[in-house]
């Protein structure tokens, strides 16, 4: 009996090392072959775009004419649309998340916290087309008065009438892309501050209350100091969903490749004018939304790996404290 | 019982492998027998599938006609992907489809990407409109030279003394102009800017292409449903919107003076009548933008179906053909109701030769 279960252990032993040596060899090879896939993509994208990029030489880079019957081919006035439409949405999405994710984690009664993590979570589900045609068919026509009025007002006020007067004030704009950039992007940004916020040690909380402070106080003094990097890390996040964001965006930006600060303007967008263009376009002109993509994923690398810096940051320090 | 499932296992797995190999055989040998030709009675066409993808400007006439000649023949059928014309020689100089769509000619440097070369079928034509909205302007005409002004924006005001010019009597209100443009890559831009490059030299200086740089300030929308309701939906707007949108959107559209000096509102009559007047090159491609011809309206977009000049197979060079016919012959009395203009007839008859010439070898 006892020989007899040993040998099976034994048996069981060497089957247990081989299944193991073949699942690390498994585990192993799916983990290189995302970045196999990653750098197979920024290669041959590179080679296809290798045309325009010779062809333009710099001024791809440079340049802020997009101009197809003349040949000329130049990215900066789309990379800027990218920035600025980016930039509002995550100025209207960051403290709408925050003020979310504190809410879930600090106000919220333990009843009310699944449902709205769940409706939250449920806005992240919504296809970005859906969000597009709403924005062109509900959103722009219902905006463009008020951008009309707003632009009415700041009209003779320096500065101000640069960014939000000029025409044509149009329903279709920089503007209107952001808010619905940043209507995307606020599910991802709460979800991930919130479990930022959810780490923060009850031990500084209730320390926090131990000496006086009220909510607020102790969110100030307790909460944000502990979750700062968490929440750049957040922010950041939002950033590169945003900059990546295609057919939304190409359906209520207004394709017009222009450096204008006017927000309430048409402008246009990379993922946008790639969207936009790609079906009709033949030769150096294809290569040319091609090496879009390129600078796009680079960009979007960037502020990705940004992120993940300041998560680990973040951990780190959280690791500490 | 540890021994036993692990064999039970291995088993399950060379049954499953067997399957498979079976399977993939099988699929080999009923793909064999339907290249062969299982030829329907009814018709006499082989029950083969072709696929086709290009031009979105013909899309809903080709949808229509082939939806009928698909049922019309049982076991053949004929899909149409409307992708854009690019995408579309593209894809058959890809060997991906078996047709293409187009409303532009190929480029030279892509001519050689078509193996044993390609022949242009042209199929139906349709008015570009201008269309606007004006409150209490129902009526508007335009010279070439001063809508291309108003597209480049060098004329950004209603009341402008240009415009009043071409419209003697006409009280403009003195509301700012708003250009709708399209903003995806589209035949309907390259067909419109190369009119107003025509017809309006010197003037016209942002070229013609599929996407053009448009100045700041104009607006740009997607598709023809896009620029449609962004001009309904904006006084002082203006843009070009194809026919057959401008009308299911209800626009106004703007008579456009043509090549004999007389003011010409888009109709399907209006078009025949450019088609009649355009010169045919030998290739069949034509040019019905500015055309001669006292009743011609100026911006009329042809719209052609490319094919190679042969197939290796037979049946689908028979299916390819029955197809075409139909789309020339019957079909063409659909065209009128689905707003696009047909053939003149001896396009017509010129392009059914050129059908004819599609060969085996």
């Amino acid at each position: 009996m006892t020989t007899d279960s040993a040998a099976l252990f034994r048996d069981h032993d060497r089957r247990g090392l081989f299944a193991d040596r073949a699942f690390r060899t498994a585990a192993m090879v799916a983990g290189f072959s995302i970045l196999a896939l990653l750098a197979l993509i920024l290669v041959s994208t590179t080679n296809a775009a290798w045309p325009a990029l010779k062809g333009q030489g710099l001024g791809f880079f440079t340049s802020t004419t997009w101009d197809v019957p003349h040949g000329q081919f130049g990215m900066l006035a789309f990379a800027y649309g990218t920035m600025v439409v980016s930039l509002i949405a995550i100025a209207l999405a960051v403290p709408v998340s925050i003020g979310i994710s504190l809410y879930i984690t600090e106000v919220a009664p333990r009843r009310a916290r699944k449902p709205v993590i769940y409706t939250i979570d449920l806005l992240a589900t919504i296809p970005s087309v859906v969000y597009g045609l709403w924005g062109v068919q509900v959103l722009a026509p219902w905006i463009d008065p008020h951008y009309e009025s707003i632009a009415g007002w700041f009209h003779s006020i320096p500065v101000l009438n640069t960014i939000l007067s000029g025409r044509p004030v149009s329903g279709v704009s920089f503007m209107t892309a952001g808010i619905i950039v940043g209507i995307m992007i606020t599910p991802i940004i709460t979800s991930l501050t919130r479990e930022v916020f959810a780490t923060v040690p009850s031990s500084l909380k209730q320390g926090a209350y131990a000496i006086g402070a009220t909510r607020w106080e102790m969110i100030r003094g307790a909460v944000f100091p502990h979750s700062r990097g968490g929440i750049t890390a957040a922010v950041m996040i939002g950033l590169g969903r945003a900059m990546g964001e295609t057919i939304a965006v190409a359906l209520v930006i207004g394709s017009s490749s222009v450096v204008s600060a006017r927000l309430f303007n048409p402008g246009d967008a990379m993922a946008a004018v790639i969207a936009n263009q790609f079906g009709e376009s033949t030769g150096e002109y294809r290569a040319a939304l091609i090496g879009l993509g390129v600078v796009l994923l680079i960009i979007t690398f960037l502020v990705n790996g940004l992120a993940r810096g300041w998560i680990s940051r973040g951990r780190r320090k959280a690791g500490i404290a | 019982m540890y021994r036993t499932s692990s064999r039970m296992v291995r088993l399950l797995a060379v049954v499953l492998g067997l399957t498979l190999v079976a399977t993939a055989c099988g699929g080999g040998s009923s793909d064999d027998s339907a290249a062969s030709g299982d030829s329907t009675a009814a018709t006499g066409l082989a029950s083969i599938t072709l696929n086709g993808s290009g031009a979105t400007f013909p899309a809903a006439f080709y949808e229509e006609v082939l939806a009928a000649f698909n049922s019309d023949n049982s076991g053949v059928t004929i899909n149409y992907n409307p992708v854009g014309s690019g995408q579309g020689q593209s894809d058959l100089a890809g060997n991906l489809t078996d047709f293409a769509g187009s409303d532009s000619l190929v480029k030279d440097a892509d001519k050689a990407n078509f193996d044993g070369g390609f022949l242009y079928i042209p199929t139906v034509a349709a008015p570009i409109t201008v269309s606007y909205n004006l409150s209490g302007i129902d009526s508007l005409q335009l010279s070439p030279e001063v809508l291309a002004g108003i597209l480049q924006t060098d004329i950004t005001s209603w009341d402008d003394p240009a415009i009043a010019a071409d419209n003697p009597g006409l009280e403009l209100p003195s509301t700012d102009i708003t250009v709708v443009h399209r903003s995806d890559g589209s035949g309907t831009t390259a067909n419109f800017t190369h009119y107003l490059e025509l017809a309006a030299p010197g003037v016209w200086t942002l070229g013609t292409d599929k996407t053009i740089d448009w100045p700041s300030g104009t607006i740009g929308a997607e598709k023809n449903t896009g620029v449609a309701n962004g001009i309904k939906s904006t006084d002082g707007a203006i843009g070009y919107v194809d026919f057959a949108d401008a009308r299911a959107t209800g626009l106004t559209f703007a008579a456009i003076k043509n090549r004999d000096g007389n003011f010409v509102t888009a109709s399907l009559e209006a078009s025949s009548a450019a088609l009649d007047g355009a010169e045919v090159a030998a290739d069949l491609t034509y040019n019905p933008l500015d055309a001669a011809g006292a009743d011609s309206y100026p911006i009329v977009a042809p719209t052609y179906i490319l094919t190679y000049t042969s197939y290796t197979d037979a049946d689908v060079v028979a299916v390819l053909q029955a197809t075409l016919r139909f789309l020339l012959g019957p079909a063409q009395d659909q065209a009128n109701a689905l707003d696009f203009a047909r053939l003149p007839e001896s396009l017509r008859v010129k392009a059914l030769a050129q059908v004819d010439s599609i060969s085996v070898g």
